[in-house]
């Protein structure tokens, strides 16, 4: 009986001094093998006598099992340090740069467009778009700007040979809105137009955003409500606005609209030359010659517009002191309107 | 128009301050854009009299005058020409300071002491040319102080007027609105009519009665054009930035600024018989006062005389006939010539006067005959003469009709949202000028002649809230029923390819719709684009008629600035002509230059024409759009063998490729430049997903490599398998192209995936088996494929 304490003692100790899977095996087969050390003590079971064989036979299973389990734990050790060591030697830089794609966003034009639209489709309106390459009836005369008019000095038209023009502004989509469409018309005019005037502060082209609205009963405190809620939810800011009257052939009465400085909040800066204020659009009531150009009864339909260039908005948004930066399409500009 | 806030508040006597002026003004759409102080900070400054004036001993061009400054006489060295005994002129006395900031101090000029400095208006900032000593009026006595002399300090204001109010073009225009705007009373130039003395007159014959229906005309005779200017009138003018020329032309200017009606004064003696207001005759040419010469077509209104054509009516007078130091005798115009004769032709020859600004924007036909008397006035007391009578040539019908508008209560409430009491209706309207007559529910309103803006309701309106102030008007949102809008499923937003786009590392750019017609020839499909009639240089003439021109040069534009990877695309409209009419529809452009992906440690390659059908491919079948077809394709900028035709359907979508190499070195794009070109409206077309069955069995993926010739493109061998017609045949993936060892010259290896699953039961062995044989065999008689082992 000794003798079998000794074998169990023999064996954890072996078992505790190995160091790989390898001889683990080898002190398996060792005691555990058919030819094994506990394997031999079964056999002398057959020279004992019947009574004692039961006794003695649990006997040596309780010390087969106990250096089963011994087994499988030291196993399971030197499996975990073999994985371990394998990871130590597959440890990564975590701090390296990752796989990416290229830096790459929208235009801020675009950017700034996908604003507008989502303020205003929160409202109802709609966007319309129209050719850039206009004719004269749709860019001037149905605007109530007549050939002779002196506001046709105002626009520095590009022209083509046979008489057709680049759109000075948005508001041709007006026109071709009111002639295929019956009121309630809510209306917004993205796109490109075109001026014949290049330097520090005009681009030949650059882009507008026109609002129309025609409905009964439309009045000028609407307007003037529309365009306060629009700016403080583009600026994000409580800014004070206020109304000029002004001149467009194509609005009566119009305005011109004056937003407290973003950058100075009206104290005075460089961008809004001292003086607190920066005019940011031009709107005004839908002139009745344009409805009577258009077709709408004047006797039932009043309405809005309004309109505003998008890099004016853009650069007073992100704080950009140059117009022409938006059409060089360098890298450097362009990567900062990331996503 | 400047003008100095002295002279406004003589007609407007408001005390209101300077910056309170130009804020009423401004708030009711009378635009201050500018303000400057009317002179520079000069202090010191005393009327002088000249007392005694002698020769300076050491130096010919000096004198040493002797000078009553009013309390005194000092001793000044001045080395002006004009000096001379009982001259009076600003004398800087010293410790006072001139324009230029420098102080006067006492000295001694070449050995002779010098106590104070005698001035030039150019050294007082009052002229930027050097004229001498400014000589002031005689009847100044020594050491007044020069600045209250002339009224300063004093403040000048440039109002940026908007093309529908030529009424304000005056001094008396601003002060009308200044009046109303502050509720002061408005001091109107006083007029009196001056009695002829002669009986000189010149025969005025109307032949343009439609361009100028009324003029007014009138001889002075015994002019002395030699006289100054008096220096409160060179001053007003000075300070509404206009130079002082002579007497006479200085007051035919100083009425323009006054009342607004822009006059002229001819030469009696130049003029050959009556005058005759005409149009101009085709051919016929005019001086012009600034020596230019025009040729005329037949729709110019001419001030003519009996021999040729004198004046280009309401712009600018003309050479021969104009004021000069032998005039004696003067005729003077005052007419109302039509804005709509007058509208555009300034701008046709290249001229903007101060006349043609006001005639285009109307003047007031009422003013004429008041214009003249009060020049006449001015001329007499400056310049002396005798005055012949007032000749007004009118054509009644021609004259401007006066116009009525009705005002209803209803329309004011109805846009403006608020009640005005009838009192303040009126107050507003017929302190502007308008007759006012109340009717039911409403006025009934004359428009003042001076008003060329106002015919209908909505103009009354307009005028209203300006005076009772846009900003004290209420706010609110329109009322609108609510309405859901319209979701089409099947249309893919472009704003959802842009997306795709950038999420793929593509940057959108803006480029001009306008480029280089010399890049758009060698980067374009052959055919020239619209050109601009005016363009505004000439690599910026003609329109796009696809997005490559403007992209390529974007690339380059980085390529320039060390950019190793760019990455762009653009939508937006071009420009096509076609069967006589214009295509003007969105296009889609993308430019891939340098990397495929951002530089990474593990390793990375350059972009190729893979990547860029990739993108495509999947931008196509965006929102269960449909595949493209690819084909080889030509296009004059790319490189043959790289370069593909899209189609949709039957529909070409664009063209996708290599640019040239040729090109790119021309363009010093030292990497190969990938360029696609499509129509954007295709790219966008969907559908709504309609659901199919999918299957409970597993899939089965086997992989054939069989050899072909190089002939056989990749779309062909699809186009075989699809053509097998069996169901059962899923994706069929390429992930192998292989040449070299193994595979004769003239053929390449392709390595293909099919995923094969059924519908209905797990895939027997065998029955795979006889599908994928079906496909070999296909293979093998449709291409002459061979299986490889
Ligand atoms: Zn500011």
């Amino acid at each position: 009986m000794e003798e079998l304490q000794t074998i169990q003692n023999t064996a954890f100790d072996e078992i505790d001094k190995t160091t790989s899977l390898l001889s683990l095996d080898d002190v398996r087969v060792q005691y555990l093998g058919k030819k094994g050390v506990i394997s031999a003590q079964m056999k002398t079971l057959g020279a004992m006598p019947a009574d004692d064989r039961p006794v003695a036979g649990a006997r040596i299973n309780r010390v087969r099992d106990a250096v089963t389990i011994a087994l499988d734990e030291k196993r399971k050790q030197l499996e975990a340090a073999v994985e371990l060591s394998s990871l130590e030697r597959e440890a990564i830089d975590v701090t390296a740069p990752g796989r990416k794609s290229h830096v790459a966003g929208l235009h801020p034009v675009t950017r700034t467009l996908d604003r507008l639209n989502r303020l205003f489709s929160s409202l109802g309106y709609e966007v319309a778009t129209g050719p850039e390459i206009e004719d004269d009836w749709h860019n001037f005369e149905a605007l109530n700007i007549p050939s002779h008019h002196p506001a046709r000095a105002m626009h520095d038209t590009f022209y083509f040979q046979d008489g057709r023009v680049l759109r000075t502004h948005t508001s041709p989509v007006q026109i071709r809105t009111m002639m295929t469409q019956e009121p309630p018309i809510r209306i917004l005019a993205p796109g490109r137009v075109y001026r014949c005037d290049h330097d520090l502060t005009h681009t030949p082209m650059f882009h507008q955003i026109e609002g129309l609205v025609v409905d009964r009963d439309i009045s000028f405190a609407d307007l003037k409500g529309t365009i306060v809620t629009f700016l403080n939810r583009f600026f994000e800011a409580d800014l004070e606005v206020r109304f000029r009257p002004s001149y467009f052939p194509f609005t009566e009465p119009s305005a011109e609209v004056d937003v407290q400085c973003v950058m100075c909040k009206g104290a005075g800066c460089r961008v809004c030359s001292n003086t607190g204020w920066l005019e940011v659009m031009g709107c005004g009531m839908v002139h009745p010659k344009v409805f009577e150009h258009t077709g709408m009864d004047t006797s039932v339909f009043t309405g809005f517009a309004f309109g505003m260039g998008v890099e004016r908005l853009a650069m007073l948004r992100y704080g950009v002191g140059d117009l022409r930066l938006f059409f060089e399409n360098d890298l450097q500009f362009l990567n900062q309107f990331h996503g | 128009m400047k003008i100095s806030i002295s002279w406004l508040r003589s007609l407007c006597p408001t005390d209101i301050s300077v910056d309170e002026t130009i804020s009423r003004l401004t708030m009711a759409g009378l635009e201050v854009d500018g303000m400057e102080p009317a002179s520079t900070d000069f202090h010191g400054i005393v009327v002088g009299e000249i007392l005694a004036v002698s020769p300076h001993p050491k130096a010919d061009k000096l004198h040493v005058c002797n000078v009553d400054d009013g309390s005194q006489t000092v001793q000044i060295v001045c080395g002006a020409a004009n000096v001379r005994v009982g001259l009076k002129v600003p004398l800087a006395k010293v410790g006072g300071q001139v324009a230029s900031g420098v102080e006067i101090k006492q000295s001694e000029i070449r050995g002779i002491e010098s106590n104070g400095m005698l001035c030039g208006a150019d050294e007082l900032g009052l002229s930027s040319e050097q004229t001498g000593l400014m000589e002031l009026p005689e009847d100044l006595s020594a050491g007044t102080d020069f600045a209250d002399t002339l009224g300063l300090p004093d403040t000048i204001i440039e109002v940026d007027l908007t093309p529908n109010r030529g009424d304000c073009l005056s001094v008396t225009g601003l002060a009308r609105e200044l009046s109303v705007l502050t509720e002061t009373v408005f001091r109107e130039v006083l007029i009196l009519p001056v009695a002829s003395e002669t009986d000189t007159q010149v025969h005025v014959t109307l032949s343009a009665k439609s361009g100028c229906p009324s003029y007014v005309g009138r001889v002075i005779h015994g002019v002395d054009v030699s006289r100054p200017t008096p220096l409160w009138m060179s001053e007003r003018l000075r300070r509404s930035g206009i130079r002082s020329i002579d007497a006479v032309v200085d007051i035919t200017n100083y009425v323009m600024l006054e009342l607004g009606q822009p006059m002229h004064a001819f030469d009696l003696l130049q003029l050959k018989g009556g005058i005759e207001v005409r149009f101009s005759r085709v051919g016929e040419s005019i001086r012009l006062l600034d020596g230019k010469e025009l040729i005329l077509s037949d729709d110019v209104l001419v001030i003519a005389d009996q021999e040729r054509a004198l004046a280009l009516a309401g712009i600018m007078g003309g050479e021969f006939s104009g004021i000069s130091e032998e005039t004696t005798s003067v005729f003077l115009e005052s007419a109302y010539f039509n804005p709509l004769t007058i509208a555009g032709k300034a701008r046709r020859f290249g001229l903007h006067t101060d006349a043609s600004a006001r005639f285009e924007r109307g003047v007031d036909w009422r003013l004429s005959e008041h214009a003249c008397e009060r020049a006449t006035r001015l001329m007499l007391d400056i310049c002396g003469g005798k005055p012949g009578p007032v000749v007004v040539t009118q054509d009644e019908e021609s004259l401007p009709a006066v116009t009525e508008v009705i005002l209803t209560e209803r329309r004011i409430s109805q846009q403006l949202r608020i009640t005005l009491a009838p009192e303040r209706v009126h107050n507003i309207l017929s302190s502007l000028g308008f007759g006012v007559e109340r009717i039911e529910k409403g006025y009934r309103c004359v428009v003042p002649s001076w008003r060329f803006d106002i015919s209908i309701e909505q103009d009354l309106i307009e005028e209203l809230a300006r005076i009772y102030g846009y900003n004290n008007l209420p706010t609110s949102l329109p009322a609108q029923a609510l309405s859901m809008a319209s979701v089409p499923e099947a249309i893919t937003r472009v704003s959802r390819l842009k997306s795709y786009l950038v999420d793929q590392g593509i940057q959108e750019a803006i480029t001009y719709s306008f480029v280089d017609p010399a890049v758009q020839k060698i980067l374009g499909d052959g055919h020239p684009g619209v050109s601009l009639a005016n363009p505004i240089a000439s690599n910026m003439s003609e329109m796009r008629r696809s997005l490559l021109p403007g992209l390529v040069e974007a690339v380059r534009y980085n390529v320039n600035r060390q950019a190793s990877s760019i990455r762009l695309f653009e939508t937006g409209q071009c420009f096509v002509e076609c069967n006589g009419g214009l295509d003007q529809s969105e296009r889609l452009g993308i430019a891939l230059y340098g990397q495929s992906t951002a530089l990474h440690f593990s390793g990375s390659r350059g972009i190729d024409f893979f990547d860029l059908k990739g993108f495509i491919d999947e931008l196509s079948m965006m929102n269960g759009g449909v595949s493209l077809q690819w084909e080889p394709g030509a296009h004059p900028s790319m490189a043959p063998g790289q370069t593909a035709c899209i189609r949709k359907g039957g529909l070409v979508l664009g063209v996708v490729g290599r640019l040239h190499p040729r090109l790119s070195r021309e363009l010093d794009l030292p990497k190969p430049l990938y360029l696609a070109d499509l129509a954007l409206s295709s790219l966008t077309e969907g559908q709504v997903t309609a659901f199919k069955e999918i299957s409970r069995y597993p899939r089965v993926n086997r992989d054939l490599a069989i050899l072909v010739s190089e002939a056989v493109e990749w779309q062909a061998v699809l186009d075989v398998i699809i053509e097998v017609g069996d169901r059962r045949i899923g994706e069929v993936e390429l992930f192998d192209i292989y040449r070299g060892p193994g595979v004769a010259d003239g053929y390449k290896s392709l390595a293909l995936s099919i995923k094969i699953q059924d519908l209905e039961a797990t895939l027997e062995d065998v029955a795979v088996q006889v599908l994928v044989d079906e496909v070999v065999s296909r293979l093998q008689s449709r291409l002459g494929a061979e299986l490889r082992s």
